[in-house]
């Protein structure tokens, strides 16, 4: 499946780019995370606090355990801080 | 219900009277400003608001739907701005309007609660000290529960 990932405030910093497209055979976001963080030391350091991690799946607020079958954009940022 | 999600300023007061404007059906409006303040320590030079855009819109929308369907509304307007502000300038603001001011109040306080932890925005504050990602507060998570 291919998924438009996107990243925000210092996720995105810590990664280096706002979006990128993956191929994945990840079902849920957690196993997602897991395969991101394989890739590269920055990607284990921007997801080395999953408590600092918030994740939307199209555009829906949703937590690690969800699946991602159907999906077609996941976005991880920190808690929001609207207002 | 209106939202906008803009980078431009909005003029308080003309937002505030266009909306409490002509209405026969309302008794009752309660608004709300929030305001770039200065950090605890440091001086602040400016402002970042980030934002995710197309999920902002969506996810304001649906907190107002949900304050339209708990609270007797008329109804309700939400500005939120983004990219570069200054000391001093104007974030975003709420406004409700009901019959009678009970439910205006209690709205306009749950928008601001929701918006504060729900809607996709991310602050960061550049001061003579450095950069910083405004964290998000317990507190903030807290005051949820209580809706």
């Amino acid at each position: 499946m291919t998924l438009e990932i996107l990243y925000f405030a210092w996720l995105r910093e810590r990664i280096g780019h706002p979006r990128e497209t993956v191929e994945t055979q990840a079902e849920t976001v957690a196993a997602l995370i897991d395969e991101l963080r394989a890739r590269e030391d920055r990607y284990a350091l921007a997801f080395s606090d999953l408590d600092a991690v918030r994740v939307a799946v199209d555009q829906d607020l949703c937590d690690m355990d969800t699946p991602l079958a159907g999906a077609r954009e996941v976005a991880f940022f920190p808690p929001m801080t609207g207002g | 219900m209106q939202v906008r999600v803009q980078q431009e300023n909005f003029d308080f007061g003309d937002e505030c009277a266009r909306f409490a404007a002509a209405r026969e059906d309302t008794g009752a409006v309660v608004t709300f400003c929030g305001i770039v303040r200065a950090p605890a320590a440091g001086v602040l030079h400016r402002m970042e608001i980030e934002h995710y855009p197309g999920m902002t819109e969506r996810a304001i929308a649906q907190i107002a739907q949900t304050a339209l369907t708990r609270w007797n509304l008329t109804d309700c307007l939400v500005i939120h701005r983004y990219g570069t502000l200054l000391p001093g300038e104007r974030i975003m603001m709420v406004a409700t309007a009901s019959r009678h001011r009970a439910d205006a109040f209690a709205a306009a306080d749950f928008l601001m609660d929701y918006l504060k932890s729900r809607a996709p925005f991310w602050k960061k504050e550049i001061t003579d000290q450095g950069a910083d990602w405004v964290a998000a507060k317990d507190a903030d998570e807290e005051a949820l529960a209580r809706w």
